[in-house]
């Protein structure tokens, strides 16, 4: 009986989880909005990006593959 | 009190099943494209035109890609127009306002259809923007096409041009 009623909770919260769909490739016009992004400026996050890996001594650190020269 | 399990079981599998979402099929090379008819500029359009060979192209204002593909489009038009290619560019926009916008900037002078509710999307298993189908004039898919980039343009018309003399 307690796993029949375990099991109806779980199925019973776990339904709560069916309207939610993905989000369709045509319908991510909201998403694509500048505003979205996570990071602000273009610009200003490449500079950033750049003293960061000047200051850290890490080429690559932000994510680029580099040969560890150190020459940035 | 005794439960059957095998009840149980069932009243899972099918609350479960229930719950699936409805699976996105995509259409395949070979599969007949479905016939619709969506809101055009002036006149509905129709989609895929019958009879003719057909570019169907999916866009949307926000999509980077689309903006590149239009004026390849319009090039399309003019090179193929004569040799029996039609192009249709459905619009997905949700807002038909920010197509409107994308076109005064960039211009189609192709058919153009809007869907704001994107069921033609679903319908032809969209997977991602731009997508593009070359259907035959007999209604069948012959080719199968996600995203744009300079590379793509010359093996689309490769392809348009291939079919176009394949076609009657």
């Amino acid at each position: 009986m307690k796993a029949c009623s375990g099991l109806a909770l779980a199925v019973l919260v776990l339904s709560g989880c069916a309207p939610i769909k993905p989000v369709q490739p045509w319908e991510k016009g909201f998403l694509a909005k500048k505003e979205m992004t996570f990071a602000g400026d273009k610009l200003d996050e490449a500079y950033r990006e750049h003293t960061y890996f000047s200051k850290e001594a890490a080429a690559g650190g932000g994510g680029v593959g580099g040969g560890g020269c150190g020459c940035n | 009190m005794t439960v059957s399990m095998p009840r149980t079981f069932r009243a899972v599998a099918l609350v479960l099943l229930a719950s699936a979402a409805t699976p996105v099929l995509s259409l395949e090379v070979g599969d007949l494209a479905p016939v619709l008819s969506l809101q055009g500029r002036e006149a509905p359009v129709a989609v895929p035109v019958t009879g003719k060979l057909t570019y169907v192209d999916f866009w949307a204002s926000w999509c980077g890609p689309c903006r590149k593909s239009f004026p390849w489009m319009n090039q399309m038009h003019r090179k193929y127009a004569a040799e029996g290619l039609e192009i249709v560019a459905v619009n997905l926009d949700q807002d038909r306002a920010d197509a409107g916008a994308f076109l005064e900037q960039i211009p189609g002078d192709f058919r153009i259809a809007f869907d704001t509710a994107g069921e033609s999307a679903s319908l032809y298993g969209v997977k991602g923007m731009p997508t593009s189908l070359l259907v035959g004039p007999d209604g069948k898919v012959l080719e199968v096409h996600a995203g744009f980039n300079e590379k793509d343009a010359e093996v689309l018309e490769q392809m348009i041009r291939s079919h176009l003399e394949a076609t009657p």
